[in-house]
């Protein structure tokens, strides 16, 4: 410890509300932490690697691990199959047919889903295992867009559930329709939220080992809670849970949410292990992390207001597509849910009716992403105040303020449910315009504007919700349902801290942090209750649920410690005060009342020299059980379980108390526009928060910046691209960008009000996730107001930015067709990668066909092709080792001509199956005689799956271009051997320049 | 994430290496800072079972920086040329584009000749080799021969070099006192591949244009008396001529405009 703590102390004011370095930092900063990949392993443990689908949607007709179980080191290779007999379904929180168990069993459903285990002696050999395992997929249709995967002729990932939309409830709070059926005034609007997350360093990982003598699983992992999936996977293993003893350890390398959708492979893993007979290490890897770990939920919600001259806000109405890609994994569909009873957002709007559907598409599935479910929804919110106040003609912030729920209206009851516990809105804002010089960046919009330039500002408030309800994804639930299935509500947090015979005082919590500084914060809240220094705390957060206290609410999500876990820390500290109290009461011959904890000591209030050092009473307990009061248990260690009973369930008309705190956020900014990149320079930016008492101002800080940070990330960069026929191009963190330091921007962080909680121990509420909530349509308020545009999606890349700022493009000169020589385009948008062009060959029509056509010509036309088989007239079959420069793979090659019109016209389809990827295209030749030879037009679309399309993306139109290139150049010298070679050999081809801006 | 098996040499003199890189033909790949290969063999984009790392010969250290401008050594590090005290005085456009050369960390380990040898069409050094018109020589078991950049650099990650070859040196012109020079990048965060990147030389009438990222290599375009009034048609046309393509981070149209919005002004601050 250094010194400063201890200084710190001395000045005797209680530690929480004081910045306090974190003390986690001396091991962080140190390089010194023990993360999941530094814990040592049991000797023999094998390392596993998962081989995975390249397909978005296949149906699997088999698996063949022959050669690869031949390869040294290799134990087993495990499949869908072999983990059945010991599993059941993971199940969600509503009855349904779906089948998931963590791993493909007849179907692949996204690029990247586990379709078997290779378990060997080290990473790399089962690594070089993946590529020898042959599976036979029959390629499905996939779908990605939410609203069409509900159309009735979309393919249907799950047949047992009839329908890509697993769940649709309907919720009216109030009478929105009626409302808005009568309303003078009403506007809508449709938002897309896309698919992110935040992207922790640290990936998954997992050590897994079967316990014959139990018959259970040991498990150590970084997964991260809610501690209720524990439930979920030990149903699914089909043990007690007390069998399913998991361990987490010391450090994080951060989670952000994504780790608690590491369960499934946990379930799979065990299983694993179990079949291997030995204990199973596995590390994630990041393009792994990026294709299959977790996203959050993208959205499309439309959303309707109406609302009175005055700007008075009467009705919402939305209807939500909530994206989850391929599975349903719990607690999902919960982000939805988390929000629901604060459909309101802020304000006091008092009618609101809200369409839930829940829709499964051909993508990673979802979990939890810091924000959870808020992000979407107060996206939608936001911007159709937004709207409402520009059709209004009225200032947007004037608009939101006639709205605010109004100070001194607290706990207010939003007609959702949500139970608003404290807050003054109207004080936020104030401090707000003051301190960030709304008056100022008025008047820079205004000279910006004058100078011509693209200049907006935008607005947003959130109510930041923490400590989530346990029964809210209840509310999916008919009422009928939720009778029958029993009560569900609460989200208990537990502490237990102990004294030892020498007095000090440890402390063990159920938070498994992430790096936030948990330790520091409860060390804060304990050393205050017991009158000690900082430094005489010790708090161990690594959880063993076999020797630990938990509850299903345990872990790290959704702002839970801030409210719950401190309750907790306090509840235990103060029975651990009551018990040395007694204990020193018959010491110091003073009453209960008369004794206080303070400076180490604890000693009568009146008379301070009459004192025991809290070491001695702590000694004493333990030393000396005969000395304690008749009836007490000897020894100090107390355990305490903490609920709030505003935590209600769902009522019978769908209300839900969906939190137990609720915080405030407000935000501002100046964005400028450059109109010729597109470019969203974020040029002044205000952020106010309310989190009830300030545990440590550091740490409140520190969760503000980092929000906003990721919130930044969301807003200008991050998005994970799927092809519309599901290929996934974001593989990379060269293709999935995050903000790094170079792009931080440095808030304005504003000194507003800090209101307790009545419902928390120490007044605390969450404040981890408030930019989340409100950057993204910050931002988006100020881009439409800038440039006057209504669809705004996020992320605000520049290329997308210039097309709604630019409309056509100027022409080509005519005069320079000719100059196109060799240049083809590749369409990069819309479900494949599609090119045309137009060849001269200098050749007769018939040779040219003949060399098309011809398997010993094709293969020398196909690089990289040796040789190829004829299996009938138009079926070809071969080995091809081809690439772009150093990259290169090898490739099992099935050609087949189509649609045959000799010697004019043909349709050659293929198919490409290697370990780099699976590609598979069509091409449609046609030749016509022109004076001199050959004019060989073609056009075709290739789909790309796997590894390529995933990592490779940027170079992808390129590489493809080069290759077809090569064809055709090849084309023209088997065709024509003789003729001389002429500058632009490809002729005058004429491209099509497709894709959008 | 782990390579395929694959095995290391690490030869103690030129002729060690080219004598390797003859006995196994396409099996083997040259390493040098491996900031671009080590991440594709991480991926198994490539797995060649030989690799002949050059990064410690000493031959290969070369960096001579003068009047005639800059020749580097394939083991020297784009940060060694970056810290070298006579860069800024003789090849400020080196320096410049340097600078969006990856990070700090990437520069360390990664040098001028993998970069050319690499040949992403977006990477800065390939474009400068280009605009400059240096010069790329090659050494095989049967000698040495020196490619100008336009010989050198054939397409999308491909170039001149034969299997059998190793890239010994490059050579960047500098350029006369005379001329101005301008340098744009447009990506879409620090260090990120360019979207465009465009390098501008200004003398004595000409001006001279170079593209990367637009094409599958550097463009160079040059224009003896061009009016002001006739640079959005000369960027016009240049931009079709390239065509561009889609990917997740820009569209085809969005480098067109790039080159003839940012072209244009690069262009008027270097002759200004």
């Amino acid at each position: 410890m250094t010194g400063m703590e201890d200084d710190v102390s001395e000045m005797r004011e209680p530690l929480v509300g004081q910045k306090i370095l974190r003390t986690e930092d001396q091991t962080l900063l140190r390089g010194k932490a023990t993360f999941m990949d530094d814990i040592p392993i049991a000797k023999g443990t094998l390392h596993a690697a998962f081989l995975r689908s390249p397909h978005a949607h296949a149906r699997i007709r088999g698996i063949d691990a022959t050669e690869a179980l031949k390869l040294k080191g290799v134990h087993a290779v495990i499949t869908g199959e072999d983990i059945k007999p010991y599993t059941k379904p993971l199940i969600v929180g509503f009855a349904n047919p779906l089948d998931y168990r963590g791993i493909a069993m007849d179907k692949v459903r996204y690029v990247g889903e586990p379709v078997a285990i290779v378990c060997a002696t080290d990473r790399y050999r089962a690594e070089d295992a993946l590529k020898l395992i042959k599976v036979d997929y029959e390629v499905l249709d996939a779908v990605v867009d939410p609203v069409r995967a509900c159309e009735e002729d979309a393919p249907v990932l799950h047949e047992a559930a009839g329908s890509n939309r697993v769940s649709h409830r309907v919720f009216n709070h109030g009478e929105a329709d009626k409302v808005l059926d009568a309303a003078k005034n009403k506007t809508q609007i449709t938002i897309r939220y896309p698919r992110n997350s935040v992207t922790p360093m640290e990936t998954y990982g997992v050590v897994a080992e079967y316990k014959p003598d139990t018959g259970g699983y040991d498990v150590t992992s970084n997964f991260q809670g809610p501690f209720s999936v524990h439930t979920v996977m030990a149903i699914a293993l089909k043990i007690p849970s007390a069998k399913l003893r998991h361990k987490s350890p010391a450090n994080s390398g951060g989670s952000f949410g994504s780790k608690l959708t590491l369960f499934p492979y946990i379930v799979v893993l065990c299983v694993a292990s179990r079949l291997a007979g030995r204990p199973l290490k596995w590390i994630e890897d990041r393009l792994e992390h990026h294709a299959s770990s977790s996203v959050a939920p993208s959205r499309v919600t439309t959303i309707e207001a109406a609302y009175d001259d005055d700007g008075t806000v009467n009705a919402l109405r939305m209807e939500h597509y909530d994206d989850h890609g391929a599975h349903l994994r719990a607690p999902m569909p919960a982000p939805i849910y988390r929000m629901h009873g604060l459909s309101t957002n802020c304000y006091t709007i008092p009618n609101v009716k809200v369409t839930n559907n829940i829709v499964l598409t051909n993508k990673c599935p979802t979990g939890a992403v810091r924000g959870f479910g808020g992000p979407q929804l107060y996206f939608a919110i936001e911007r159709v105040m937004n709207k409402v106040a520009k059709e209004l003609g009225m200032d947007p912030l004037a608009l939101m303020e006639k709205n605010l729920i109004p100070a001194g209206s607290f706990p207010y009851r939003a007609p959702a449910g949500a139970l608003i516990d404290s807050g003054d809105y109207q004080q936020v804002v104030k401090d707000s315009v003051e301190q960030g010089k709304l008056d100022w960046l008025r008047e820079r919009r205004k000279q910006a504007r004058a100078e011509g330039k693209l200049y907006g500002i935008g607005f947003a408030a959130a109510v930041e919700p923490s400590q989530s309800n346990m029964g809210y994804i209840s509310t999916l639930k008919t009422k009928e349902e939720r009778e029958k299935a029993g009560p569900k509500d609460g989200a208990v947090a537990s502490c237990t801290i102990s004294v030892d015979a020498l007095g000090s005082v440890n402390v063990v919590g159920d938070s498994t942090p992430q790096g936030q500084g948990h330790q520091t914060a409860l060390a804060q809240i304990v050393a205050d209750e017991l009158g000690l220094k900082f430094s005489d705390i010790t708090v161990n957060l690594e959880t063993d649920t076999q020797k630990d206290n938990w509850s299903i609410a345990a872990g790290n999500y959704s702002c839970r410690f801030s409210p719950a876990s401190t309750s907790a820390a306090k509840t235990a500290a103060e029975r651990v005060r009551v018990k040395m109290t007694k204990v020193a009461g018959r010491f110091l011959n003073v009453p209960e009342d008369d004794i206080e904890f303070a400076d180490g000591m604890i000693r009568s209030k009146s008379n301070p020299d009459n004192g025991l050092e809290f070491r001695r009473v702590g000694g004493l307990a333990h030393w000396s059980p005969s000395s304690l009061p008749e009836g007490m248990d000897p020894g100090i260690r107390e355990v305490a379980y903490w609920n709030a009973p505003e935590l209600t369930p769902t009522t019978a008309n769908d209300e839900i108390n969906t939190s137990l705190a609720y915080g405030f956020a407000f935000d501002f900014c100046g964005v400028e526009i450059d109109p010729d990149t597109g470019n969203v320079k974020v040029d002044h930016y205000v952020t106010a928060h309310d989190c009830g008492t300030i545990l440590n101002p550091g740490l409140a800080k520190g969760q503000i910046r980092g929000s906003f940070a990721n919130a930044i990330g969301a807003s200008l960069y991050e998005e994970f691209v799927y092809k519309e026929d599901g290929t996934f191009l974001s593989g990379t963190m060269a293709d999935y960008l995050i903000p790094t330091a170079a792009e931080a921007i440095d808030p304005v962080l504003v000194d507003t009000v800090a209101i307790p909680s009545p419902f928390t121990r120490l007044g605390a509420k969450g404040i981890a996730e408030g930019n989340q909530y409100t950057t993204p349509v910050c931002l988006a308020n100020a881009v439409a107001d800038a440039l006057d545009y209504e669809d705004v999606t996020m992320p605000l890349t520049p290329s997308k930015v210039f097309g709604w700022i630019n409309s056509g493009e100027e022409m080509a000169p005519p005069a320079d067709e000719e100059q196109a020589e060799e240049r083809l385009s590749v369409d990069f948008s819309g479900d494949a990668l599609r090119g045309e062009g137009e060849t001269f060959v200098p050749a007769p029509r018939e040779k040219v066909w003949e060399t098309l056509l011809d398997p010993k010509e094709m293969a020398a036309l196909i690089p990289g092709c040796k040789e190829l088989d004829k299996h009938a007239e138009d079926h070809f079959t071969g080995t091809l080792k081809m690439g772009v420069g150093a990259v290169r793979g090898t490739f099992e090659a099935d050609i087949r001509l189509r649609n045959m019109r000799k010697p004019e016209s043909v349709e050659i389809s293929g198919t490409l199956d290697g370990s780099l990827g699976v590609s598979r295209g069509t091409g449609w030749v046609e030749l016509d005689e022109v004076e001199g030879g050959t004019n060989v037009r073609y056009r075709y679309e290739i789909h790309l799956s796997g590894t390529i399309a995933s990592v490779g993306g940027r170079l992808l139109s390129g590489a493809a271009r080069l290759l077809i290139n090569q064809f055709f150049r090849a084309l023209v010298a088997r065709a024509a051997p003789d003729a001389a070679p002429r500058k632009g050999l490809l002729g005058k081809i004429r491209s099509k320049f497709g894709g959008n801006s | 994430m782990k390579p395929a098996p694959f095995s290391i040499h690490i030869p103690d003199t030129i002729d060690e290496a080219v004598a390797c890189l003859a006995e196994h033909g396409e099996d083997a790949r040259v390493i040098a800072g491996g900031q671009s290969l080590m991440a594709m063999l991480n991926m198994r984009l490539a797995e060649p079972s030989v690799l002949v790392d050059v990064s410690r010969l000493a031959d290969l250290k070369k960096l001579e920086i003068g009047p005639d401008g800059l020749t580097v050594g394939a083991a020297t590090t784009q940060a060694e040329v970056f810290h070298h005290p006579d860069l800024a005085t003789h090849m400020p456009l080196v320096r410049e584009a340097l600078t969006h050369v990856g990070h700090i960390q990437t520069r360390n380990r990664g040098t001028i000749c993998g970069s050319l040898c690499h040949a992403d069409p977006s990477a800065e050094m390939p474009l400068l080799l280009a605009t400059l018109g240096g010069t790329v020589t090659l050494q095989s078991a049967s000698g040495t021969r020196t490619l100008s950049a336009s010989e050198f650099q054939t397409g999308l990650l491909e170039t001149a070099k034969q299997q059998g070859e190793l890239c010994i040196s490059a050579h960047f012109p500098s350029l006369p006192s005379s001329a101005k020079w301008g340098f744009r990048e447009i990506a879409r965060r620090d260090g990120d591949f360019a979207i465009v990147a465009m390098a501008c030389i200004a003398d004595k009438g000409t001006v001279r244009l170079g593209v990367g990222g637009v094409s599958d290599a550097p463009t160079v375009e040059e224009w003896t008396d061009l009016a002001t009034a006739d640079i959005p048609d000369a960027l016009n046309r240049l931009a079709w001529k390239m065509g561009g393509t889609d990917d997740i981070h820009a569209s085809a149209r969005y480098r067109r405009e790039l080159v003839r919005r940012i072209g244009q002004k690069l262009i008027e601050e270097t002759l200004s």
